[in-house]
């Protein structure tokens, strides 16, 4: 940097320039990508929580056939919320979470390559869940469903799917801002030798999400928008009494929906991909193929959204393309799973609770998979679209693959972020009441689906055969609770203890591990210079002369001691502005239900985050 | 002991298949189908079920082995070979899974076109109508009209003969905010043994062919999220030998006694606002038709069986009694309730 050094006290732009970087102030300022993974993910298990909470009172309700613990109106409000909190405010930001820690750690870079713009992601998202939920609040909370179809979500007087549209839209926006920070930190960022192929499968599924992220997300925020000035403008998009359509809606969700299903899933297949070869001792079986299927499975996901349509009366052309794309999509789902058992096979299998997880997670998803396989059969879907049979199988992609994933990308890399090692033995507790009570929960959902029981209905009547599995279902559901508080015991206890993780406590192969537990602001002391693929794994092994794998000796200290320490590393300096920029989101949001002067208010502060931002240098000089 | 748990609760998730094929007592079971729209879905299904099956087993079945073969053996150190993949395999693993995916696909594409397909010409045709939460059921072929192009009109009760196809066309009713009756929104029409769902959607006319091959009753429900009181929104399907069926049509033609004494004057100063009463009143099918209220086997959305008793109840305060319903309490007193409830019962 040759630009002239101006003290950091000098005041700039508006506000003066915040310098703590420990202590609790200095997480509403960091752009340290590691401190705005932990908040993603601290954030996120929060509304684990409160998502879990809401499932509970859904499964309370449904325990005994026509109970009136809970309103009817009160039930819509609950799934809707449930929906959009696991999906938008659960899945995505742990996903999130994972990313920021790790995609600079695992490619070898110092932060991300936006931080500040990293740091607004992070807090436009919190600010889009709040604003979610503060409609509960506010005249009720959205109850036209996690999909919101016009015109009942139009129509209903309630404000909640106005909160929906706005919330949404903000998390979208976190999201989008997110996706090409991300995508350009992964293209340009990679420390020396990092070619593409040499990159862990866990950055390509990410670099895949970012590029699904970035496409899809448009598509919603339009329909989105459309669907709040349909609310509050007027306006007939979705109005077929005045030539709007119904399924303009649709279309547009789910051409954004369903790749979300991809964004939601690759996350845990990354994770998976790392954590198998890991405690297989064996590096990822069919590399290549892993990843691009993976690509594969991102272009085809654009192809497939009218699969949630069968019965709208598209047409059997329509419906059959759909159906084909549908099918086709199952082919590079299948190449994973194989290429997984690929990885096992011959290894040397140590069941640790992260690979107990990620074995969960294959396993799972095998059984979600086949069930989505079902859907590609439209004719069966006529029958099965709307029922619990549709409920029990994206819990199977989306709670057996993706949060059991995420949970094993909670004990393999818990030690890397906190410098604790999680308990083993509650992990296996955690795991066992997860694995079990998860497929009573939900298995007996194919079968009530199957019996003819629709999906959102408060109640049912006796005599329907819905009695014995709707009550298995909801004892499951609080079983999986308490192994969620099994968790939270675990990563509580983990705190009360010194720091015990090594730097590789797992004798793991990817980037991350070459540096401390947890790793220092800076990440690496020295620029890592990377050789291979498992690039750690190469350092510590070699084949001898005969072709056997075994340890190498540890390697010359590094030449160049200038950096020990983080001295002379320029690191981007903690800021305001993400924040105060972020700020501005809900008030303008809030404007369009309560008055334009709201709203302006809020565009003052947007502007005025924006530009102390543009003001300030990215990095004060030393 | 890893192998004993996953095998445990793999062994439990099949129970739960398994048990699923004999329940009993599941009138809206889809794998019980009873009629040829709705075995054509099943023959479909039950194949590839199984083909699935036999996937989920080979596939769990060779990961459990693998974990068992291969897991870690205390106090045995051991790097294993790192093989980086097989071509061969992959392609393999590809194309197999595409060819047995493929032999699904032939016959989902051939089922597609047949349901599809326009109905015989002995069809019988009726349109469907979806309301804030109830069916209404309107016979629009000449025989079965009761005036100069007046259809014959039902609510919640489609009843159909047994054996013949009944081709109907869905629409949804409502308008845009409701006016304090129902909203138009999307609604789907799912009679589960009988065919598959079709979605009832405003400004935009679907078509679905349905048959049962015996007499019966089958019910169904509304299985698209259409506002407050969706999970209330029922009907019954009843289907009726061809000479009944032709008794019941002769049955509802005729026109309804005049009421008289408070009922009249009820039914002229409140009901017939929103209720057709043929021979007595007329009125936009905004509200369920009532001109032969008392044949029907249930009521409002078909959550109450047709009794006195539940008319009572219903009359007494309509909102309590289904939330969200549009018709509201009109305070009537008992001996109000009653007068109603007697000539509502002669409506048969």
């Amino acid at each position: 940097m040759a630009s002239v050094p101006v003290p950091a006290d000098t005041p700039r732009g508006l506000l003066r320039r915040p310098t703590a970087t420990t202590g609790f102030w200095s997480w509403f300022t960091t752009v340290d990508h590691k401190k705005i993974g932990l908040l993603y993910g601290f954030t996120a298990f929060l509304f684990l929580i409160v998502g879990g909470a809401e499932a509970l009172l859904i499964r309370l309700q449904l325990a005994r056939p026509e109970s009136t613990l809970i309103d009817a109106g009160t039930y819509n409000e609950l799934f809707t919320m449930h929906g959009l909190t696991m999906v938008f405010l659960v899945v995505m930001p742990l996903s999130a979470a994972f990313f920021n820690y790790l995609i600079p750690l695992m490619i070898g870079a110092r932060d991300v390559a936006f931080p500040r713009l990293n740091a607004f992601s992070y807090w436009a998202f919190l600010a889009g869940g709040l604003v979610l939920y503060s409609s509960w609040l506010l005249g009720g909370a959205p109850n036209g469903g996690w999909f919101g179809y016009p015109p009942n979500s139009t129509t209903d007087l309630s404000p909640g799917m106005s909160f929906y549209s706005l919330g949404l839209a903000m998390a979208g926006i976190a999201s989008t801002v997110s996706a090409i920070n991300l995508a350009v930190t992964i293209i340009n960022m990679r420390a020396p030798g990092m070619s593409l192929f040499r990159m862990p499968v866990f950055i390509w599924m990410g670099l895949v999400v970012q590029f699904l992220l970035a496409f899809s997300l448009p598509i919603i925020t339009v329909a989105l928008f459309q669907l709040l000035f349909d609310r509050e403008l007027g306006t007939n998009f979705f109005n077929p009494a005045a030539g709007g359509s119904p399924l303009l809606w649709q279309h547009l969700f789910w051409l954004f929906g369903h790749p979300e299903v991809y964004i939601l899933i690759l996350p845990a297949f990354g994770i998976v991909s790392e954590v198998l070869p890991v405690f297989a001792r064996k590096p990822l079986f069919g590399y290549q193929f892993v990843v691009f299927s993976g690509i594969a499975i991102g272009f085809i996901g654009f192809g497939v959204w009218a699969h949630h349509m069968y019965a709208t009366g598209l047409g059997p052309v329509a419906n059959t393309a759909f159906g084909l794309s549908t099918i086709i999509i199952a082919v590079p789902t299948g190449v994973k799973i194989f290429n997984w058992m690929g990885t096992l096979y011959k290894g040397d299998l140590r069941f640790t609770s992260a690979m107990l997880f990620a074995i969960g997670t294959v396993t799972m998803f095998v059984i979600g998979g086949l069930s989505g396989v079902t859907h590609s059969v439209v004719p069966a879907d006529y029958q099965q679209t709307d029922t619990y049979y549709v409920v029990a199988h994206f819990h199977y992609v989306l709670f057996g693959g993706a949060i059991f994933g995420l949970f094993s990308g909670f004990f393999y890399w818990w030690p890397k972020m906190f410098g604790r090692l999680l308990d083993e033995r509650l992990g296996k507790l955690h795991f066992w009441l997860m694995m079990i009570w998860f497929n009573l929960t939900f298995g007996p959902m194919h079968v009530l689906g199957l019996q003819g029981m629709p999906r959102r209905i408060p109640t049912y009547p006796e005599g329907y055969g819905f009695d014995l599995w709707n009550l298995v279902s909801t004892i499951g559901a609080f079983t999986i609770a308490a192994s969620i508080l099994v968790f939270m015991w675990n990563a509580i206890g983990s705190f009360r203890k010194a720091k015990d993780a090594p730097a590789d406590p797992w004798d793991a192969r990817t980037l991350e591990w070459a540096t401390t537990s947890p790793p220092p602001p800076h990440n690496f002391d020295e620029v890592v210079t990377v050789h291979s693929l498992d690039e750690l794994w190469h350092r510590k092994y070699a084949e001898d002369e005969s072709g056997k794998v075994v340890p190498v000796q540890a390697g010359a200290a590094p030449e160049d001691q200038s950096h020990v320490g983080g001295h002379g590393i320029h690191l981007p300096g903690p800021s305001y502005y993400p924040l105060v920029a972020a700020l501005g989101l809900p008030l303008v949001g809030y404007g369009v239900l309560y008055g334009w002067w709201l709203s302006i208010v809020g565009a003052v502060v947007l502007l005025a985050g924006l530009y102390g931002w543009a003001m300030e240098p990215g990095a004060e000089e030393a | 002991m890893t192998g004993k748990r996953t095998r445990l609760a793999v062994g439990l998730a099949a129970a739960a298949v398994a048990l699923a094929a004999c329940a009993t007592n599941a009138p809206q079971d889809t794998l019980d189908p009873a009629g040829p729209y709705a075995e054509k879905i099943d023959a479909l299904f039950k194949p590839v079920f199984w083909v699935a099956t036999a996937v989920f087993l080979l596939v769990e079945g060779g990961i459990l082995y693998i974990l068992w073969r291969y897991r870690h053996r205390k106090g045995r150190e051991r790097i294993p070979p790192q093989i980086h993949g097989n071509t061969r395999l992959e392609i393999a693993w590809t194309i197999l899974p595409a060819v047995v995916l493929a032999g699904v696909a032939v016959p989902t594409v051939a089922t597609i076109f047949d349901l599809a397909a326009e109905p015989p010409g002995n069809a019988l045709n009726v349109t469907v109508r979806g309301h804030q939460w109830w069916w209404e059921f309107r016979y629009t072929d000449p025989e079965m009209q009761v005036g100069d192009n007046l259809p014959l009109v039902t609510a919640n009760e489609l009843v159909i003969p047994a054996d013949r196809p009944v081709y109907l066309t869905l629409e949804s009713a409502g308008s845009e905010f409701g006016n304090g009756l129902g909203r138009a929104v999307i609604h789907s029409f799912s009679p589960f043994r009988l065919a598959g769902k079709t979605d009832v959607i405003p400004g935009k006319t679907n078509h679905m062919t349905i048959q049962a091959d015996e007499p019966g009753e089958y019910p169904g429900q509304c299985a698209e999220l259409c506002g407050f009181s969706h999970g209330f929104m029922r009907f019954e399907v009843d289907a009726l030998s061809p000479a009944d069926f032709d008794a019941w049509v002769a049955g509802q033609k005729e026109e309804a006694a005049a009421p008289s004494g408070i009922a009249g004057d009820l039914i002229a100063s409140t009901c017939a606002a929103c209720h057709t009463i043929r021979g007595v009143s007329t009125a936009a099918s905004t509200a369920p038709d009532l001109t032969h209220v008392a044949s029907r086997d249930c009521l409002a959305g078909c959550i109450f069986p047709n009794t006195r008793e539940e008319l009572a109840a219903w009359l007494r305060d309509p909102p309590a009694r289904k939330l969200g319903s549009f018709m509201p309490d009109y305070n009537l007193s008992e001996e109000e309730i009653e007068a109603l409830v007697d000539y509502l019962e002669t409506l048969e």
